[in-house]
């Protein structure tokens, strides 16, 4: 029964949906008050019901009950009860609710916490989130039913969720990065909004920036954890393999990236409205893309979803329309002349182009290098694989452009600015940068140049910010009251900049240093890698909930101090036979130690161990972490709220006088 | 070009991705070039992995066995690699082909991961896999007694390949039911 109503609850939900995408719409054409009035309840009353259908799947999983198709052949009645509900979306059906669901809960936010926005704009934003809402629920509805049942012959017990997948991480991943995702569908809705009441004006980019920092600081997050899961999960130590699905996610979140810094240039300077919009349009069609690309079937993936011809079929025509359909409109409505405002080549502005046209090539690089292999084939030149060479090549020396420039940002003017204040403002930083860049790789194992170009460059940003900060702090009476002088914004972009530099200093230190080392080794053996000994003191078996493992033992010490004592095992779960490596990390600020065992050796209880040193590999999570919640104080900002109550008068006016 | 007319340009570059991705559609990227099908694996004489001498083709037929492609570089083949050592317990001949990869690490990985593999045929320029048709690893092929190609698997081998398509398969030929 349940599941019925969960069902009836999904279509229910699409059909308020098709009314939230033409009727706000055809108000705010017309001028309707009353049609769009209803855009906040509609929104409300789709995320209502496409929480109830949520919550029915969610029962159906946590009930066991096998007679739903997604949940017999992704759970199992062994499975704890955590990772029952995260199986929920573990799945295709089930993860495309989620996202229906997340994006209901986008739309709401934004009916919701927008009184300063004119009616009409709000109408028409939510009316173009209603008709996303409309492509994805008839997705689910008509290609991907998560409620299909299977009956008769349900089977007595499901085959489990992917043991992969069984992870706290993954609980929480899925959602983030669709956060994320979908929340760029925000930004999207506002700028065809702006296309449609054809105003493109600062305003428009204030009231669509907070929305679009929060979904980039999400999908910063989610694309963080995922990575943070393939290295302790896959079991041998890498965190990026620039996979296809990978890329999916990476796309948006560096077209996002080049979206929120051109969007300050609009909101500030009124400057690249077209090429704003066209940023938003183009994000959003990414995570779009994404979802065709992990869902149809057209490339080959280690993670992509069970495929389906038909359900590709439907992505792709989704995809024709709404990124055919805004481009159309992009075309027929974007201001064609270059506006007004002019600027030097040497100002901030400039420099933001350059970070634009920087994040541009980066998401054309790998939007290419992903869709080669589908390109080829369609041209009959056969099949082809691309790999991290290719990325590794192009998005290398991109990264140390962008971060050269970077450090120039924060400091630089608006309009006009001159090499002469440039120097006087970073000459020192500069030369402290050189000397760290010089310095601090000989605290590594070896002098290595690539390292020494990695601590040149994160030391170029974080000088450069220091040095900005402090002239923002200084004069002040005392350095709290110094401190709250420093906007929400201005503190966002602080730490989001410093993040990307921790993030540049781990992955080349972590790709530089790591040392790693497979072995044979039998319990009483111990091997010393980077200084720190590894004693495998014993094996055992051990019983987890659905799995049965053998379990390693091992002590590390470092100059006869114990370190950790760590105990990977090896898993072999009960409803699939699958067989797991579940690796031990011991975690640390400047480095990792990690343990993974592969296949036991003979018969003496001899197995091949990996063990790695990784120094610096937090450093990289921790400045994705940094990213996202500098993306998260930007939105905190008080001239979003305070434009709101001197807006809300005026709407009501608007309200009033129509 | 008008200021308007280049508004169009994004239009133009989707409608032309939308187009190869229409035909991406239609392609299978797991699909086999069926010329192999049915046919006799291709002849070969390269080297082993684990010793020094040279393997034929003759010296790996003349029982139903799986032909496995991989390599050190394939992320999926070390996820595939834990099933393939189950499958070699069980008493499914799995013949290797380590393809384009380095003799040293293929071997390290062998010892540190287990070695489900009879022997190990060295592809390192790739020329028995350019007559097999692979275009990536992980791939594996089932050959009969007879030494024909009857089946080709891309992607990873794992519990739900094997039982649902390769396990019905191998069962037939073992058994003499094939048309």
């Amino acid at each position: 029964m349940i599941p019925e109503i969960g069902h009836y609850a999904l279509i229910v939900a699409l059909c308020l949906s098709m009314i939230l995408a033409v009727l706000p719409a055809w108000g705010a054409w017309r001028r309707n008050t009353t049609a769009m009035g209803l855009a906040p309840g509609l929104a409300v009353g789709q995320l209502v019901f496409v929480t109830i259908s949520f919550v029915c799947l969610a029962l159906a999983f946590l009930q066991d009950d096998f007679t739903v198709k997604v949940v017999a052949s992704n759970s199992n009645s062994l499975l704890p009860s955590m990772y029952k509900f995260s199986a929920l979306w573990g799945n295709h059906e089930g993860s495309l609710l989620l996202w229906a669901l997340i994006l209901c809960f986008w739309t709401t936010a934004v009916a919701l916490l927008s009184p300063q926005l004119p009616m009409q704009v709000l109408s028409r934003v939510l009316s173009v989130m209603g008709g996303i809402a409309v492509g994805f629920l008839s997705f689910s509805l008509f290609t991907s039913n998560p409620f299909e049942r299977l009956l008769p012959g349900s089977p007595v017990d499901g085959s489990d969720l992917n043991p992969l997948l069984q992870d706290p991480g993954l609980i929480i991943h899925p959602p983030l990065l669709y956060m994320g995702y979908v929340g760029f569908s925000v930004a999207f809705a506002f700028a065809i909004a702006a296309l449609l009441g054809g105003r493109l004006d600062a305003s428009w980019a204030r009231w669509s920036r907070p929305w679009t920092n929060v979904a980039w600081a999400f999908l910063t997050l989610g694309i963080m954890l995922g990575s943070w899961w393939a290295y302790y999960e896959l079991g041998w130590g890498g965190w990026w393999f620039w996979d296809p699905v990978e890329n999916a996610s990476f796309m948006p979140w560096l077209a996002g990236t080049a979206l929120i810094h051109s969007l300050a240039a609009t909101e500030k300077r009124g400057l690249f409205k077209s090429w704003t919009v066209l940023l938003a349009i183009f994000a959003f069609s990414l995570s779009l893309l994404g979802t065709f690309l992990v869902r149809s079937g057209v490339l080959t993936s280690v993670h992509a979803f069970a495929t389906d011809p038909a359900r590709g079929m439907f992505i792709l025509l989704f995809l024709a329309i709404v990124v055919g359909g805004s481009l159309v409109l992009y075309a027929l409505r974007a201001p064609a002349v270059s506006s007004r405002v002019s600027f030097a080549w040497v100002s901030r502005e400039s420099l933001l182009l350059f970070n634009n046209v920087v994040f541009l090539v980066a998401t054309l690089t790998v939007l290419f290098g992903t869709l080669f292999p589908l390109f080829m084939d369609a041209l009959g030149q056969g099949k082809y694989s691309v790999g991290p060479p290719y990325f590794n090549a192009v998005f290398v020396p991109l990264m140390a452009l962008l971060a050269t420039f970077m450090g120039l940002g924060p400091v630089s003017r608006w309009k006009g600015d001159t090499v002469a204040r440039w120097k006087g403002e970073l000459g020192i930083s500069a030369a402290v940068a050189v000397v760290c860049g010089l310095t601090l790789p000989l605290l590594g194992a070896d002098y290595n140049l690539w390292v020494a170009l990695a601590a040149l460059l994160a030391a170029w940003l974080v000088l450069g910010l220091v040095r900005d900060a402090w002239y923002r702090v200084r004069g002040a009476a005392s350095l709290g009251s110094g401190l709250r002088r420093l906007t929400p914004s201005y503190c966002g972009m602080l730490l989001a900049h410093l993040g990307f530099a921790a993030c540049v200093l781990g992955v080349v230190a972590t790709s530089q240093y790591n040392v790693e080392r497979d072995l044979k080794m039998s319990p009483g053996d111990s091997e010393t890698l980077a200084g720190y000994t590894f004693e495998f003191l014993e094996l055992a078996p051990v019983r987890g909930p659905n799995f049965v493992a053998d379990e390693a033992r091992f002590r590390v010490t470092k100059d006869n101090e114990l370190v950790a004592m760590l105990a990977p095992q090896k898993r072999r779960y009960l409803a699939s036979g699958s067989v797991m490596t579940e690796a031990a990390i011991d975690a640390g600020v400047f480095r990792d130690l990690f343990v993974a065992m592969g296949e036991p050796i003979g018969s003496d209880g001899a197995w091949a161990i990996r063990l790695h040193y990784k120094p610096m590999v937090r450093w990289m999570w921790l400045g994705a972490i940094m990213m996202g919640f500098g993306g998260f104080a930007t939105a905190l900002d008080k001239r979003y709220r305070r434009q709101r109550r001197a807006a809300t008068a005026s709407a009501q006016g608007v309200l009033h006088g129509a | 070009m008008g200021p308007r007319l280049k508004l169009f340009i994004p239009l133009i570059l989707f409608a032309v991705l939308a187009l190869f991705l229409l035909r991406g559609l239609e392609l299978d990227p797991r699909e086999m070039p069926s010329a192999l099908i049915d046919r006799p694996l291709p002849e070969f004489t390269l080297p082993s992995l684990e010793s020094d001498t040279l393997v034929n083709r003759d010296a790996v037929i003349g029982e139903v066995a799986l032909f496995n492609v991989w390599a050190t570089w394939c992320v999926s083949c070390r996820v595939e690699h834990p099933y393939l050592n189950q499958l070699t317990q069980q008493g499914v001949p799995i013949y290797g082909v380590n393809y384009k990869d380095e003799d040293q690490d293929a071997l390290r990985w062998l010892q540190e991961l287990g070695n489900p593999y009879r022997l190990n045929i060295v592809d390192a320029d790739g020329s028995l896999g350019l007559d097999l048709g692979v275009y990536g690893a992980p791939e594996t092929y089932l050959v009969d007694a007879g030494g024909v190609i009857r089946y080709r698997h891309v992607g990873v081998v794992d519990e739900r390949v094997w039982r649902d398509i390769l396990q019905p398969l191998y069962q037939e030929l073992l058994e003499g039911r094939v048309p």
